[in-house]
């Protein structure tokens, strides 16, 4: 009796412990989740639950070509900061020249900024009457500009891979401050040259990092608005670009749910990928934590 | 020292550095000097101005800056004491219930934006909650998205905190209170305010889910950027996006000196 005794004693202080968790997470139950169920519900039209709106959606042309899209930049846009970013971070990291810490520095500056700042920039860089078009035009004598990508996919992929290859940069760099040097001089002192050493000792070193990195990027690619917004192409609709359209401009709220749920599994898909990556390689050696 | 013969060192560094400059040296700076040019017609502009910054301090565009900043520091602060509050309140708890709490309180950042923006729309245009056209789901708004990364980063921080002071503080006789107040926030202090920088840098930013909730007397930043944008005037918006960013960074800056400063006591 006086060992269960002992053995219950600290139990109710736990319990009550616990219950500082409750405020939070009603804040999060009331902002957060109600809403995200009322969206789900809302999916499946006004009165009786059905999947016919579903169906409707999913199968119209408007629905998959923007679901295409979406896809196509994603994964172009990641596959791109991970090779952009991984050349960057190598020579950051290992052709250390005068000024690579300002360039640490530029690169957290741009991770602090909104994506959408990079879009009005390329406007009036790559724009029809933008920097690069006005300099050929003017080299050339050109009436009309040569350059003429900025409107169509490749426009916002290279948006995205600006705005996204700092954050491939980060964990790689901190990953690449981990490598032993000694291993890099004695590969290249018997021999080893530069290629085989990135090919034999950094890639694999850097791995962890790349993955997840990567699939943050992909994350984020998938989910992002400002860009394709502020660039403003006609035939680039991707997911969130289309929920903002049938809601704001068409008022069609029970679509825009449907493509809002889609979007949703979608992404929570692409963050386990991440939080599965992290905890396979753990925290530490992704140069995430 | 990956490339040891210098003739290649060099042909590395004249390619990095100029491919560098122009992937984000050149983006930013077209954008300041856009802000300071009157006409754009050649390669550069023709003439500078300042009027860009004259009109940026009036009427609509002086009210969406106060608007951005206002929100920024609300729901950062809003963010900051309810991630804290999660992460220290999560420590009670044993591996299983904490990683699903964790999950829980992680989920939000996960979510696309304009997502975020829908459901609040949907939910609170109806009742119980009836808060469609006014600041409060502005505020909401920004809250949820920035609150999982306020929760990261304060977790993060309390995994790093020494735990002997506190066990120290306890065996003398130091009530949980006073011990929260005195031992533990103190050691927390450089995270809380990197915390609060980075939800008020991503707060600034926010551009999905305003875009589709924000009332008309509460027109943030960004979203005024893109109205000046879609209407053609590039150089005010430029001017606004250079104002947006130089603010957000001072904010930055100035917070990390507190950091320091903290860290360093």
């Amino acid at each position: 009796m006086a060992e269960a005794a002992i053995a219950a004693a600290p139990a109710p202080r736990l319990r009550v412990d616990s219950l500082w968790i409750a405020p939070p997470l009603l804040i999060l139950a009331v902002l957060f989740f109600y809403p995200l169920g009322l969206i789900v519900r809302a999916s499946f039209g006004e009165d009786a639950p059905s999947l016919a709106t579903f169906e409707q959606v999913l199968m119209s042309s408007r629905f998959l070509d923007g679901l295409y899209h979406t896809i196509v930049i994603a994964v172009s846009a990641t596959a791109g900061c991970l090779v952009l970013g991984f050349i960057l971070s190598l020579i950051i990291a290992f052709v250390p020249f005068p000024g690579a810490k300002m360039a640490g520095r530029l690169i957290d500056t741009v991770i602090a900024l909104p994506t959408f700042l990079v879009t009005l920039a390329f406007t009036f860089i790559y724009g029809s009457a933008g920097l690069l078009n006005e300099t050929l035009m003017h080299v050339f004598s050109l009436d009309l500009p040569p350059i003429d990508f900025l409107y169509s996919q490749w426009g916002v992929i290279l948006a995205e891979m600006t705005v996204y290859t700092p954050f491939i940069m980060r964990p790689l760099l901190a990953t690449f401050s981990t490598i032993d040097q000694a291993q890099i001089e004695v590969a290249s002192s018997l021999g080893a040259r530069p290629l085989r050493i990135v090919r034999q000792i950094i890639l694999p070193a850097s791995l962890p990092a790349l993955v997840a990195g990567g699939s943050l990027c992909l994350l984020l690619t998938v989910n992002e608005f400002g860009i394709v917004l502020f660039i403003g192409a006609k035939d680039v609709i991707t997911l969130p670009l289309l929920i903002y359209s049938k809601a704001i401009q068409e008022f069609d709220y029970t679509t825009a749910c449907v493509i809002a749920v889609v979007n949703v599994v979608l992404s929570l898909g692409l963050y386990s990928l991440y939080r599965l990556a992290i905890a396979h390689f753990g925290g530490r050696r992704a140069g995430l934590v | 020292m990956l490339v040891w013969s210098k003739p290649w060192r060099i042909a590395t560094w004249a390619v990095a550095v100029p491919l560098f400059l122009i992937i984000y040296g050149l983006p930013i700076g077209v954008i300041v000097l856009a802000s300071f040019s009157g006409q754009w017609n050649d390669i550069l502009p023709s003439n500078m101005t300042l009027v860009h910054y004259s009109k940026a301090f009036r009427s609509d565009s002086f009210d969406a800056l106060k608007a951005s900043l206002l929100t920024g520091v609300i729901a950062s602060g809003a963010a900051l004491v309810c991630g804290t509050w999660a992460a220290l309140a999560l420590r009670n708890f044993k591996t299983m219930p904490k990683r699903v709490l964790d999950l829980l309180f992680f989920i939000p950042s996960a979510v696309p934006s304009v997502s975020v923006g829908l459901a609040l729309l949907v939910a609170f245009s109806q009742p119980p909650f009836l808060l469609n056209g006014t600041t409060w789901i502005v505020l909401i708004a920004h809250f949820v998205l920035i609150s999982a990364f306020t929760y990261g980063n304060v977790t993060a921080g309390l995994a790093r905190i020494p735990v002997d002071c506190e066990q120290v503080a306890e065996s003398l006789g130091a009530r949980p209170f006073y011990r929260l107040r005195r031992v533990t926030l103190p050691l927390l202090l450089p995270y809380l305010v990197a915390a609060f920088s980075l939800s008020f840098a991503l707060s600034m930013g926010e551009l999905g889910a305003t875009v589709m909730i924000y009332p008309p007397g509460w027109v943030t930043l960004p979203v005024r950027i893109f109205a000046l944008s879609d209407r053609g005037a590039i150089f005010d918006a430029a001017t606004m996006a250079t104002i947006l960013g130089v603010g957000t960074l001072i904010v930055l800056a100035i917070l990390s000196k507190v950091s320091n400063r903290a860290a360093v006591r």
